[in-house]
């Protein structure tokens, strides 16, 4: 596959060529970051594949098209000509060879970029150096902004992003009320933010720069303007930054609670990017676990208590309503609306008076969550 | 539900004086003209004295050809909203760069919306249902369908299903969700209007016409071939038109089924798709694409039928390789189920199951290939006559060489965490529905109007239409490519990004220019009309055809044919006029045909009903008209007068009329 992509590289200024002709920005076509580039060359490898027999079928029927014309009469006509073997063959295996290359094409690339996969090189020429461990960075798509959540260090951000060049960054990512994907075009394209599910990303950024990042799954009213800024930086400014931070400078202030989530997260447009100084260290699990609301039951405890055959008919009664502002659609009046909406109560016990999320050990607390969605039983 | 349960809400719902939108200019002014022009139409229905006419010869009619024209017809209307839609997109995301634009996101939501749900159940789907139903039964040699009636009542739930979005327009909102409705943006907390409802129930009244026509057209295609017309001398559109159906039945219950349980979300409070209380969203997404991939096979496919039969006919010759083309298309039948999950990569499966739908997605590219080269070799030693349908074949070939080529792309996963949701996959689908599908039924058009109408459609115009569609089509989506390969995302409101506006720019010229091509499609009808005795074609064969439709009058009598033709060889027809057939003079025997009936016209006023009634919540509506729908079910069952004779006499004046007529000619 190497060779290969060597070759095509080869055609690369071609289409670098192409790019300044045209007096565009083609970032899937010229990324800064690692995964990306991969992206990119596959998908210059897989068109150059299928260029292969394309440019024959086009050119041969537009050939055909008007060389067998009816008012060329010196062209041949056979009226009764319908069938050959050798023909069949050809066309059938023609395809069929291409695409056994693209499928194994496929299935390695599939693997090697698996967003779930930890990446094991920096960039081209230099793999990941042993005991480097990659940033931490959560997600959570908010009505219509990003919450950056760095568990690390212990700190908070929305609608700004900063990362450190060539430092594996590894991305959770769930959503508040409905589905967004974090888009990153010139660092690895998108994975989906979904409600009570975390995804994963595993991304390296290689330039150091402005990036946009945004929002590419329509989510509702203000879902155009649901993009930030995404900095890679150098690590020892991204050092400075972090401290800064956690230090309360440079605009950032207080802390992250479950509270101030719970404020930050009602609908809004066009919110200015913020800065957390601290964050509360179970808040990316409960909001990937729908349960950020004090006393309300978490997904994960529910799941299991439906697992041992549910607690029969208690569960009609354990539940409350609330008024919540909701986001999703726009209506005339504004930007979001007020909803009713039920939740199953938490159970106290006097070990957790509050419920599971309080439950805690010296790692952190007490909480996992499968992190594929397709397979989101929680253990 | 019943909470508040005072007089207006009981009898109304949720419906109130502010579900107008009489503060919205472009609403207000779009329903004048709506009101002013059904108006102007129904004073010139009632001054002309049509209303019998129409409702005796053709609401009523449970003639295949009649009910086929009557889709087309309705897809053609459709095709002028669903457009305009397309229009106001196009405008929006050409001027709205650090400015709002003329289309708040409230509306504007709404229009893309709106777009895609129209342009495939109500543009795409009566497009390919008309056509199947005018065409199977001629080219099987049979006198109609195998459920007349049912056909009238599948095209009369259709035609309510697209009244129920129309009324949208007007009355309360559409869904603001994107074409699919995911959970959770569609579920009642997040959009708690009518728009979600209209969006349901537009498509589940829809869905039992398209459903019903689908096990309709299988019934027929099975057991109505004429004698001796065996499954592998079936004539390939005929094929198409199978596979396709045996997609509808199979897929679209799960498409019912996926919307009865969004349903139930949004009415009784359960929780499928709900995270947090035991659902999962993600249910619905694979769900919905479960019926929706097959979807997209159902549109194509009828629409790759036409073209080969189209290829073969103005090239003078049989189409090569039809055993490879009857296999190809099975096999695209079957694949069509196992490549949905190409539709979300990016959510998060794992890299075994992402390649797995990769690779089967692939695979359908072999089968199309095959197709494409089939095509190719039929034009291989022809003797290729330009008349507007061929141009849309030749239009079509490289067109859709190129969509299927940006499919492919797509297919490969980790691309796809590139491509995904970009305006790239928006050219990449308008690229093959439009360069597949609508090229190929508009090709359909113009080949079969002479035999629905009697008259060949006018070649200016329809060869104006084409070039229109063709240079119209790249214009608007090429730049769309390129803005994919920006990173640029799809259903984007408004724009930061100055330097991206001379794309969009360029964009809407080429709508414009697609514009101009129905204005001619529509402009080739009018003076086809206007000109249709110099274009009349009294032989009922004005192509050289090669299939048995050719071999009757246009338009063909209700009874299609006086004796059931018998098939010898591929290319019936073809086969019939190389054997020197003569039009026979005399033996005719009384044929027994089905009688018209007003019971779709009714059943499918009452399903609106009942849909409006579900939309506001006006239960005694709802319930009032199910009711009444199971009734006028049960009491039509109680009609026994469904068939007539059509006496040996009125058959030979009628045959004998034609033999003087083609004899004139």
């Amino acid at each position: 596959m190497n060779g290969m992509s060597r070759k095509i590289l080869r055609l690369l200024p071609l289409m670098a060529l192409m790019a300044v002709l045209t007096g565009c920005k083609l970032s899937v076509l010229h990324p800064s970051g690692d995964v990306a580039m991969q992206q990119r060359d596959l998908i210059v490898a897989s068109t150059v594949l299928m260029l292969i027999i394309v440019v024959p079928v086009i050119l041969l029927t537009l050939y055909f098209a008007w060389r067998y014309r009816a008012s060329n009469t010196k062209a041949k006509y056979d009226p009764e000509w319908y069938h050959s073997t050798g023909l069949e063959v050809i066309i059938w295996t023609a395809p069929l060879v291409i695409i056994v290359a693209l499928g194994a094409l496929t299935w390695v690339s599939t693997h090697l970029l698996d967003p779930y996969r930890p990446l094991a090189r920096i960039d081209a020429s230099r793999p990941v150096p042993e005991g480097m461990a990659p940033v931490e960075v959560d997600v959570v798509a908010l009505d219509w902004k990003w919450l950056f959540i760095y568990p690390q260090q212990g700190f908070a951000t929305v609608n700004e992003l900063a990362v450190p060049v060539d430092v594996p960054i590894q991305f959770r990512l769930s959503s508040s009320s409905v589905m967004n994907t974090l888009s990153i075009p010139e660092m690895a394209g998108m994975v989906y933010a979904m409600p009570g599910m975390v995804t994963r990303l595993h991304a390296v950024m290689n330039k150091p720069g402005d990036y946009l990042g945004f929002s590419a799954n329509y989510s509702g009213a203000g879902f155009s303007d649901m993009h930030f800024n995404m900095r890679a930086m150098p690590q020892a400014d991204f050092d400075r930054w972090v401290a800064e931070t956690k230090a309360g400078q440079g605009g950032s202030q207080g802390n992250l609670g479950r509270e101030e989530y719970l404020a930050l997260a009602k609908p809004s447009i066009k919110d200015a990017p913020r800065r957390f100084a601290s964050v509360d260290p179970g808040l990316f699990n409960a909001i990937a676990d729908q349960c950020v609301e004090p006393g309300r039951m978490c997904m994960s405890e529910m799941a299991r208590l439906d697992a041992r055959g549910g607690i029969g008919p208690v569960a009609a009664i354990n539940t409350a309503t609330r008024r919540v502002y909701a986001g999703g659609v726009a209506r005339r009046e504004g930007v979001g609306h007020e909803s009713d909406r039920t939740y199953v109560l938490d159970f106290c016990t006097p070990s957790r008076p509050t419920g599971l999320l309080t439950e805690t050990s010296e790692a952190g607390p007490v909480l996992a969550l499968a992190p594929a969605p397709l397979t989101g039983t929680p253990e | 539900m019943f909470s508040n349960p005072d007089f207006w809400t009981s009898v109304f719902g949720r419906l109130s004086f502010e579900s107008l939108p009489i503060h919205e200019p472009i609403l207000v002014a779009t329903f004048a003209a709506v009101a002013l022009g059904g108006l102007a139409l129904l004073g010139a229905v009632t001054y002309f004295r049509l209303w019998g006419y129409l409702w005796k010869e053709w609401f009523t009619s449970v003639d295949h050809k009649k009910i086929g024209i009557m889709y087309v017809i309705l897809a053609v209307v459709m095709l002028l909203r669903g457009f305009a839609d397309a229009l106001m997109m196009r405008t929006q995301q050409a001027i709205a760069f650090d400015n709002p634009g003329f289309l708040p996101p409230h509306h504007y939501d709404q229009v893309f919306t709106a777009h895609g749900v129209i342009m495939i159940f109500f543009v795409a789907m009566p497009l390919v249902t008309g056509l199947m139903n005018l065409v199977v039964p001629l080219q099987i040699g049979a006198r109609d369908v195998s459920f007349p009636f049912l056909n009238n009542f599948s095209f009369w739930m259709t035609t309510a299903g697209a009244i129920i979005v129309m009324m949208s327009l007007f009355i309360g909102e559409f869904a603001m969700t994107g074409w699919l409705a995911f959970p959770p943006l569609s579920d009642i907390t997040n959009s708690p209007g009518v728009g979600v409802d209209y969006y349901i129930w537009a498509l589940q009244v829809a869905g039992v016409g398209t459903t019903l026509s689908g096990v309709n057209l299988i019934a027929t295609i099975v057991k109505m071939r004429a004698p001796g017309m065996t499954m592998m001398k079936l004539p390939i559109f005929t094929w198409t038109a199978l596979c396709s159906n045996i997609l509808i039945v199979a897929s679209f219950p799960v498409l019912g089924a996926t919307l009865a349980l969004l349903s139930l979300d949004r009415y009784v409070g359960t929780n499928f798709f709900t995270a947090g209380l035991g659902g999962n969203a993600m249910m619905y997404v694979n769900l919905i694409w479960i019926w929706g991939h097959p979807e997209v096979y159902i549109l194509i496919l009828p629409a790759f039928g036409v073209f080969s039969e189209i290829t073969s006919t103005f090239c003078g010759k049989r189409l090569f390789g039809y055993t490879s083309m009857v296999y190809a298309t099975v096999v695209i039948t079957i694949l069509a189920y196992l490549v949905w999950l190409h539709h979300f990569f990016t959510m998060g499966s794992g890299a075994s199951v992402n390649s797995f739908f990769g690779i089967t997605t692939m695979i359908i590219s072999i089968p199309t290939g095959a197709k494409i080269f089939n095509w190719m070799f039929t034009m291989f030693r022809g003797r290729i006559r330009y008349e507007v349908p061929m141009l849309w074949v030749v239009g079509f070939m490289p067109t859709f060489v190129i969509g299927g080529m940006t499919g492919v792309m797509l297919a490969v996963p980790p691309a796809d965490f590139q491509f995904h949701n970009t305006l790239f996959l928006v050219a990449h689908f308008h690229n093959v529905i439009i360069g597949g599908v609508l090229f190929g039924m508009l090709a359909g058009i113009n080949y079969w109007f002479p035999k629905a109408f009697g008259y060949v459609l006018d070649p200016f115009w329809g060869k104006l239409s084409f070039w229109f569609w063709l240079v119209g089509f790249w214009v608007a989506f090429g730049p769309l490519y390129v803005l994919g390969l920006m990173g640029v995302t799809r259903r984007l409101n408004h724009f930061e990004d100055g330097s991206l506006q001379i794309y969009f720019l360029i964009a809407a010229f080429g709508a414009v220019l697609i514009a101009c091509g129905i204005a001619c499609f529509l402009i080739q009808l009018v003076v086809s009309f206007l000109r249709r005795e110099q274009l009349r074609d009294v032989t009922g064969d004005p192509w050289d055809g090669r299939t048995l439709e050719w071999s009757t009058s246009s338009p063909p009598p209700p009874y299609n044919f006086a004796f059931t033709p018998v098939i010898h060889d591929h290319d019936a027809w073809y086969d019939m006029k190389k054997r020197g057939f003569k039009m026979p003079l005399s033996g005719f025997q009384p044929i027994h045909m089905p009688k018209n009936t007003g019971t779709g016209v009714i059943l499918s006023i009452l399903s609106t009903g009942f849909a409006f009634g579900m939309i506001w919540y006006m239960w005694w509506l709802a319930a009032g008209s199910f009711a009444l729908i199971v009734l006028g079910a049960i009491i039509h069952t109680f009609n026994y007068h469904r068939d007539y004779w059509i006496p040996a006499d009125e058959v030979a004046r009628t045959e004998q009329a034609r033999s003087v007529a083609v004899a004139g000619d």
